[in-house]
């Protein structure tokens, strides 16, 4: 690790009047895995496709591998995998035929192709299926065979664009655990886009959430966790045996607690934010006042969290976008409820 | 990749279609030939007689036209059938993003299409025409003639020609239009107004243009003849229909109105395949002209195009 691989730089592209990527900025190591996280239309594809130089930039510079891609798409082609999110294949040829023609198109010679080509379609788990046409295959078995069209050319870096999109839960940790050793075990840097963040959380080892074009904040799920919550780093929910009455008459009591900063009361659950670690206090305050505790639970902080968190303050600050408003509406009203 | 096009050519159903239409049409016209042939190579009249295999392509009795006039409607039909999809089924499958994402540049892919449906083609009229000549071989035992190949292979390269600028005309709807079944409505459209319509209007409106009174000059006469033929040689099929009948009937010396003195000195002899190729040098050039530029929109339009789906 060290040396960068994928580095973006100024990156914007507009689609009519839209900004679709705004001034992106990026820089991924070799050998890590990246997600590329946010939600539908924040430009994750566009700045995938300008990466492999499918799309040109209005302005700013891609290099992948130390190449330019806008310039010079070819020798960096030759060096990526891309795994589109909407896959297809020719339908009325059988999946060996198919990765066949993906081999001879990457120039690999004709001596090696069959023998490689089998070889990929056993390490992704497709080798009884080798024969079958692709039109008979499962989303599934697509998905597997994408990978083995990406792998079978011997790259130096992958991109998955919504890989796990239409796979069952099993399917997917699968999926992700494969990923996870090939690049472990071949040095490949992964860079992969998705909205499921807890596939994400399992193999990345950096994340950058990205909405609307613009890259909010990137680095691992720890370092994102503390900063966004220093201030309030501890977050206790307390379950209670019955609903608490509206006007509660301790609850000036407990916001007048050591280190407690803020109260949410919703029927039987309290939720406490909590400037330093206060949690056996609050527990013996509920007690002595003869409340009945169920559990208490302390909150640890996920990437789910994270990007709420990001969306919301994304909101906050005056939106155009009504797309997205319209999927974020809920949590934001949720959230912010006193 | 032109070998998995081909491949993909070969296989599908359309293609099988076209080809047993073509090969009835095929057989059907040499039945109708090979029953006149005698009749038309014993016509003293006829400056062409000798010229046994071209006469077979050629003669007929009036129950069906003849095979390179069957051609000049079915050949768009193929080309348009190798055409149509060639760049938007890809798009709808999802195939055309990772093509777009291996290691080649984008025209090759447009090329690769394109030459694989030449290749398709050009087998095809070949075999057809070798066909022929083994055909008439065998029944009629009469030796061919270098003079006839040439131009035998000159006709099968004149049809080639033709279904390209068709196949390049569909292949740029394809690139155009995201539809399958738009892009093929709207070649075959064109085709269908270049076949039927486009001889009325072109009449119509020299018929307008003629003034009223009924007696012209030879001049006059020879000027509206000009123009309604320059107007009708904007359809590619008259263009074809031109060249093929000069090439497979040697006698034909003009394609214009020839005057009466010109007439009066000329023997009623074949001509030498040069000449002949001189007289059709201008329609080749005209089909080519607008392959090329079906073509070259193709090819604007394609490497202009944002792949996203």
């Amino acid at each position: 690790m060290g040396e960068t691989i994928i580095e973006l730089e100024g990156l914007t592209k507009y689609y009519g009047s839209v900004k679709a990527v705004d001034n992106l900025s990026l820089d991924i190591k070799k050998g890590e895995i990246f997600g590329l996280l946010g939600p539908n239309g924040a430009g994750k594809t566009t700045t995938i496709l300008m990466m492999l130089g499918l799309s040109e930039p209005a302005s700013g510079t891609v290099r992948v591998c130390g190449v330019n891609a806008t310039n010079n798409p070819i020798a960096v082609k030759r060096k990526v995998g891309y795994m589109p999110d909407s896959l297809g294949f020719y339908d009325n040829m059988t999946a060996l035929e198919n990765l066949l023609y993906i081999a001879r198109l990457n120039e690999i010679p004709e001596a090696d192709i069959a023998r490689k080509a089998e070889e990929t379609l056993t390490a992704v788990g497709l080798a009884g299926e080798m024969h079958k046409k692709t039109g008979a295959y499962s989303r599934g078995m697509k998905q597997r065979l994408g990978l083995a069209d990406v792998l079978v050319r011997e790259p130096e870096v992958i991109i998955l664009d919504e890989p796990t999109l239409g796979i069952d839960p099993s399917g997917i940790r699968e999926f992700l655990a494969l990923i996870r050793q090939l690049s472990r075990e071949q040095g490949l840097t992964v860079l992969l886009s998705s909205h499921h963040l807890h596939q994400v959380q399992q193999v990345c080892d950096r994340v950058g959430i990205f909405v609307q074009g613009r890259l909010l904040v990137e680095g691992t799920i720890g370092t994102l966790a503390r900063n966004l919550f220093d201030e309030e780093s501890f977050e206790v929910t307390v379950q209670l045996g019955r609903p608490l009455p509206e006007p509660w008459e301790h609850e000036p009591v407990l916001r007048q607690q050591h280190g407690v900063k803020q109260v949410k009361i919703a029927g039987d659950t309290v939720e406490l934010s909590c400037e330093e670690q206060v949690t056996p206090d609050i527990v013996r305050f509920f007690v002595s006042h003869g409340l009945d505790i169920l559990g208490v639970q302390q909150k640890e902080f996920g990437l789910d969290e994270i990007y709420q968190r990001y969306f919301e303050n994304n909101l906050i600050s005056a939106d155009t976008d009504e797309k997205s408003i319209n999927i974020l509406k809920r949590p934001l009203f949720k959230r912010s409820k006193p | 990749m032109v070998r998995k096009e081909v491949g993909d050519h070969v296989r599908s159903w359309r293609f099988i279609v076209m080809l047993v239409l073509i090969f009835l049409t095929f057989f059907g016209t040499m039945y109708v030939s090979l029953a006149n042939i005698k009749q038309a190579v014993g016509n003293l009249q006829d400056p062409d007689r000798t010229f046994v295999y071209l006469k077979l392509l050629t003669v007929s009795d009036g129950t069906l036209p003849t095979f390179h006039t069957f051609l000049s409607f079915l050949g768009p039909l193929l080309g348009i059938a190798l055409g149509f999809d060639a760049i938007n089924s890809e798009h709808n499958n999802g195939t055309l993003i990772r093509l777009m994402a291996q290691p080649i540049y984008r025209d090759n892919l447009l090329l690769a299409k394109f030459t694989a449906s030449l290749i398709v083609v050009s087998v095809l009229f070949l075999s057809l025409a070798l066909l022929m000549v083994g055909g008439g071989l065998l029944l009629t035992g009469a030796p061919l003639e270098a003079v006839e190949l040439a131009r035998i292979l000159a006709f099968v390269a004149l049809s080639v020609v033709y279904v390209g600028f068709w196949l390049s005309l569909s292949i740029c709807f394809s690139v155009r239009f995201r539809n399958a079944a738009t892009s093929a409505l709207t070649a075959i459209g064109i085709w269908l107004f270049f076949t039927v319509f486009y001889q009325i209007v072109v009449n119509l409106i020299v018929n307008a243009m003629l003034p009223k009174g009924g007696y012209l000059a030879p001049e006059q006469l020879l000027s509206y003849n000009n123009l309604l033929l320059s107007l009708l040689r904007l359809a590619p099929s008259q263009l074809y229909t031109d060249a093929a009948t000069t090439l497979l009937m040697p006698s034909v010396r003009s394609l214009g109105p020839l005057s009466m003195e010109r007439m009066a000195g000329a023997i009623p002899a074949p001509l030498p395949l040069k000449e002949s190729l001189m007289i059709v040098w201008p329609q080749v050039t005209g089909l080519l002209a607008g392959t090329t530029v079906c073509f070259a929109l193709a090819y604007y339009l394609f490497m202009r195009k944002e792949i996203r789906t």
